[in-house]
């Protein structure tokens, strides 16, 4: 038992902590301060222990953890390296400000049924953090599919009809996903025996042949690419949007869309490895559906007047940012690949924080509806300002940095389509968000109609002014210094050169 | 000491139950649940003992009133008849205890007639499966039936009708089986199964020994109900009452298996030559129809027991799958199911028997969100098994379905991977239709107070059971490993 509590078991504990959070909160179900006192608990402690992890990490450790046989010669692992932990820390670190922003959500909206919020947000996070330190396919498949289970109640939170309908939706993509991961894992598995994410790749030149690798490359982005939002598989993602703000926010910029890109990272860095996929032309299938995806998202997002369709739209087209470096696999691509990753968490939560404050205080979804409300909710309206400045990728904010390194990943591969389309979908990105900020700002309230809610003369809670605050005064710090107080940008560095500069990954006998 | 007799005591533990059912009826109102509850208990016990013989000693054979066979019974225990033992005994023991401390829905009279029929029913279940001789195996197979049809058929109307039914083609299903019997012993003049392997090794399979076995897979599929032969499930499954659905769903159908298991493997050969048409292909496709069929005739069910009948059916599909594919983790695959089947099917069927008696009904447009307000944890045992008839991982359900696509895999089989991947959305359609009903949409007003969730006895083996899905899940490759490898045949 005491072996349980040693410093190797800490990767098990950063999965576990949130989910051993989840009897506590629903035991607790009846005191609200006791609740939510557990979940913010239970954040700051996954954050410590990530925290705890980076240190090991960054010395050059990579803490691996076997747990148990969990199919015959595959055991259920957890391994961290960085890109793990890359990804750990973003989705932790924003589930300590997401915890404070839905205390002032959830109580200022006077929802209902938030005991069932709160746990299966923790479980969220267990799941996550689970992908995040996966070592081989099985225990990811795990994970994502646990994933999908526990952010099933957030989705249908309202219980409304149109809640359910798109909670049936997102189970029936990522279900469907799950089952196409699966038959790639087995196949994957068997053939090559071994499922453990080498960087570079694993999968040995001549052991598929070529359709069989791309019918392979398929079942596993079609399983990772609905929750990467790759169209044609982002359907559920726009209509997932009727779920609380805070679920839109940390689950639908960050964890569950992350967890999608982060699996096409996984995918195309550590079991295809780019050279493989540049020989049999699987880099340009991606990348086609990745550009493709940028520019009609950000194309539809224009004419959204739904200010959460709007942002879900951005955040189809900002995950095919990600997919799209990885694709690349250049050395500058997958770096701005990754940093992409952060910077597009830090920045979305902003604006999903900002339209739910907005929502809860001045009773307002239509961006047409928003005129002149920046003058009562400057706070909001700044961050805002700030999050639309960095996903159109505008200097000093973090999304110019993984603009940049994309832009001249595709231009160190040659690609100066992909760096038109990244261009174009700046301007695309300035078009559909700087109207709002204007709006706010500079055009007059419109006159207050029947039965409509006059604007607010003051700021929303505290409560969820100031995380939205600080993510915004994070993203600039983040785009200013990209390696305080987080080493991001040495992580991405680490992490794209492990990828792109080891040859095609031997074939190695352990599970 | 104990030790060798072991094959026979389980069996008669249950059969000695039955007799003394009358006695403990006289003793005390409750009594003979008592008495069923030592009685499978004690079984239980037996069966792990006999379990643990088997793999540390190897398999060995008892000769019934110490006849050597042929001449006599044989009785056997090896890894794979032990293991189904313990899979019935174990299963059969929770429910009991479920009926004892919640059901309670037989007492005084009638009691001891309807235990006494239980303790019959799993003596020929247990008898099936410790016998080696074909013949004693159709005498269990009757008395196991014809107990079987009394539990299904007591309660409603309904119930006497359906059952009846059943009878009807069970008894069919026995005469195929003993059909085959005849024409085996012609050919043969042995019904011993060492001795007819051996025989039929020798002289290979000739026509009437291929006929003989055709109607004994067909006997033996109709208790399976392996599509086309299911017809009869559904409706006994609906119309009887609770717990009886809750003894027999789970386990009646896997004697059957082992059956054919037995047969298929252990006394016909098995090689590719041996067989003028393809036995395993067959069996492999019946299952696949039979995993598509079962499933969408779930989905518009109305009644829950229905639904799950339906999904019995498909589940018996994955097993003739596992079986029919004629591979090392094919075979696994299909008796880890009948393991992880049993417990979820139990689960599942002890959960509408907790519906049904607090009276909220099966009826699936009732269920709301007040059936999750009365009965909390039984709900969530509910979910638990239907997350695992679904198949997603960590559950016992997910490992099964491993197996299996492993199995078409390695028998280059992609159409078959593709029917178990279809299915299991087909399973995520009809379960989490249940589970939006239960937990979704806001609860009437005036609808009951939420009772506290805990542990009760009354919803203590459903609990069990739901954390048996979990264990067995994690605990697949020790499952896999420890005790279904020594049973697999060289293929």
């Amino acid at each position: 038992m005491n072996a349980f509590f040693q410093a190797s078991f800490l990767p098990l504990h950063a999965v576990l902590v949130s989910f051993l959070a989840v009897p506590a909160i629903l035991l607790a179900s009846r005191r609200p301060n006791l609740r939510e006192g557990i979940s913010l608990f239970a954040a700051l402690a996954k954050f410590a222990l990530v925290l705890a992890l980076l240190g090991s990490v960054l010395d050059g450790n990579r803490p691996v953890l076997e747990l148990l046989e969990i199919a015959p010669g595959i055991s259920l692992s957890l391994a961290v390296d960085p890109l793990g932990i890359f990804f750990a820390l973003v989705a932790s670190g924003l589930w300590i400000l997401t915890t404070v922003y839905s205390i002032g959500y959830m109580r200022g909206n006077r929802e209902g049924r938030q005991t069932r919020y709160y746990a299966s947000f923790a479980l969220s996070l267990s799941a996550t953090i689970g992908i995040a330190f996966s070592a081989n396919l099985l225990t990811f498949l795990l994970f994502y599919e646990l994933l999908t289970l526990a952010t099933y109640p957030l989705v249908v939170h309202k219980e409304s009809p149109a809640a359910i309908r798109a909670g049936r939706m997102y189970l029936a993509y990522a279900l469907t996903a799950g089952l196409l991961f699966l038959a790639g894992t087995i196949w994957l598995q068997t053939r090559a025996g071994t499922g453990t994410f080498t960087a570079g790749g694993f999968i040995p030149e001549g052991l598929f042949s070529s359709w069989e690798l791309t019918t392979l490359f398929l079942l596993f982005m079609v399983g990772v690419g609905v929750k990467a939002g790759i169209m044609p598989l982002h359907s559920w993602l726009p209509a997932a949007m009727v779920a609380p703000t805070p679920v839109s926010a940390l689950l639908h910029a960050v964890a569950v869309v992350k967890s999608g890109a982060f699996g096409v990272l996984r995918v195309t860095g550590f079991v295809f490895g780019p050279e493989t996929m540049r020989e049999h032309g699987l880099d340009l299938l991606l990348a086609s559906f990745a550009g493709a995806t940028i520019l009609l998202a950000s194309i539809i997002a224009l004419k959204q007047d739904d200010l959460k369709k709007r942002l879900a739209f951005s955040t189809v087209g900002h995950l095919s940012y990600i997919v799209m470096g990885a694709a690349l696999a250049s050395t500058a691509a997958f770096t701005g690949s990754i940093l992409h990753l952060s910077a597009h968490a830090l920045m979305k939560i902003t604006l999903f924080f900002c339209a739910g404050a907005i929502y809860v205080h001045a009773h307002k979804t239509r961006v047409s509806e928003l005129d002149g409300l920046g003058r009562s909710m400057p706070w909001t309206f700044g961050a805002f300002a700030i999050g639309s400045l960095g996903l159109a990728g505008i200097p000093p904010v973090n999304g110019f940095i993984s603009k940049w390194w994309l832009a001249s990943g595709s231009l160190e591969s040659g690609e100066a389509v992909v760096l038109g389309i990244f261009l174009l979908s700046g301007l695309l990105n300035a078009g559909y968000f700087f109207p709002i900020v204007i709006r706010g700002f500079f055009h007059a309230p419109a006159q207050a109609e029947e039965g409509t809610h006059a604007h607010p003369s003051s700021e929303a809670s505290p409560w969820m002014v100031v995380p939205l605050c600080l993510t915004a005064a994070l993203a600039v710090v983040f785009g200013i210094m990209p390696d305080f107080p987080l080493p991001f940008f040495d992580l991405a560095r680490q992490i794209a050169e492990s990828v792109t500069l080891s040859g095609p990954g031997l074939l190695l006998p352990s599970g | 000491m104990i030790g060798e007799h072991l094959p026979i005591i389980v069996i008669l533990t249950y059969c000695l139950a039955a007799l003394l059912m009358p006695v403990a009826g006289l003793l005390h109102r409750k009594a003979p649940s008592i008495l069923a509850l030592i009685a499978g208990g004690g079984a239980l016990v037996f069966s792990l003992m006999t379990l643990w013989k088997t793999l540390t000693e190897g398999a060995f054979s008892y000769s019934v009133g110490a006849w050597p066979p042929p001449v006599g019974i044989e009785l056997i225990a090896d890894p794979l008849s032990a293991f189904f033992l313990v899979v019935i005994t174990l299963i059969s023991t929770l429910v009991l205890f479920h009926a004892h401390f919640s059901d309670g829905a037989e007492s005084g009279q009638q009691s001891i007639s309807y235990y006494a029929c239980v303790m019959l029913m799993l003596g020929g279940f247990s008898g099936i499966i410790g016998t080696a001789d074909l013949f004693n195996l159709f005498v269990f197979l009757e008395l196991s039936a014809l107990a079987g049809y009394g539990l299904l058929g007591t309660g409603s109307g309904r119930a006497a009708h359906s059952a009846f039914r059943y009878l009807i083609l069970g008894t069919v299903g026995a005469s195929f089986y003993l059909f085959g019997l005849g024409f085996l012993y012609a050919e043969t003049g042995s019904l011993n199964m060492g001795d007819l392997a051996l025989i039929l090794d020798a002289t290979g399979m000739q026509t009437t020994a291929r006929i003989a076995f055709v109607f004994i897979i067909i006997g033996i599929s109709l208790k399976m109900a392996l599509l086309p032969l299911h017809q009869w499930l559904p409706d006994v499954y609906t119309d009887a009452p609770a717990m009886s659905t809750a003894l027999v769903a789970p386990i009646g159908t896997k004697v059957a298996v082992y059956a054919l298991i037995r047969l298929m493997y252990d006394v016909f050969p098995s090689g590719p030559g041996d067989w003028a048409f393809p036995v395993h292909s067959i069996l492999a496709f019946a299952g696949a129809a039979g995993i598509i069929w079962g499933s969408v005739m779930a989905i518009p069910q109305t009644n829950l027991k229905r639904m799950l009948a339906y999904s019995s059916v498909a589940q018996i599909g994955y097993i003739a799958l596992g079986i029919g594919l004629a591979t090392p983790f094919g075979y696994i695959g299909a008796v880890l199911h009948v393991f992880n089947h049993a417990i979820m099917k139990a689960c599942l069927f002890l959960f509408s028997a907790r519906l049904e008696k607090t009276g909220l009904g099966i009826r699936i447009d009732k269920l709301t969100p007040a059936t999750r307000l009365r009965l909390p944890v039984s709900t969530a045992c509910f979910v638990l098994a239907a997350i695992s008839m679904i198949g997603l991982p960590p559950t016992a359900g997910f490992f099964s379905k491993w197996y299996l696509i492993l199995g078409s895999y390695e028998s280059g089989n992609w159409f078959y991977v593709v029917i178990i991947l279809a299915s299991s959305l087909l399973n995520a359609v009809y379960f989490f239709r249940i589970i939006e009903r239960v937990y979704l949409g806001d609860t009437d007003e005036g609808s009951p107070k939420p009772v506290r969730v805990r542990l009760t006895r009354r919803n203590l083996a459903l609990v069990t059971l739901a954390l048996s899905i979990l264990v067995a899940g994690l605990f697949n490759v020790w499952i896999v490993k420890s005790l279904i490898e020594p049973m697999v045949p060289a293929f």
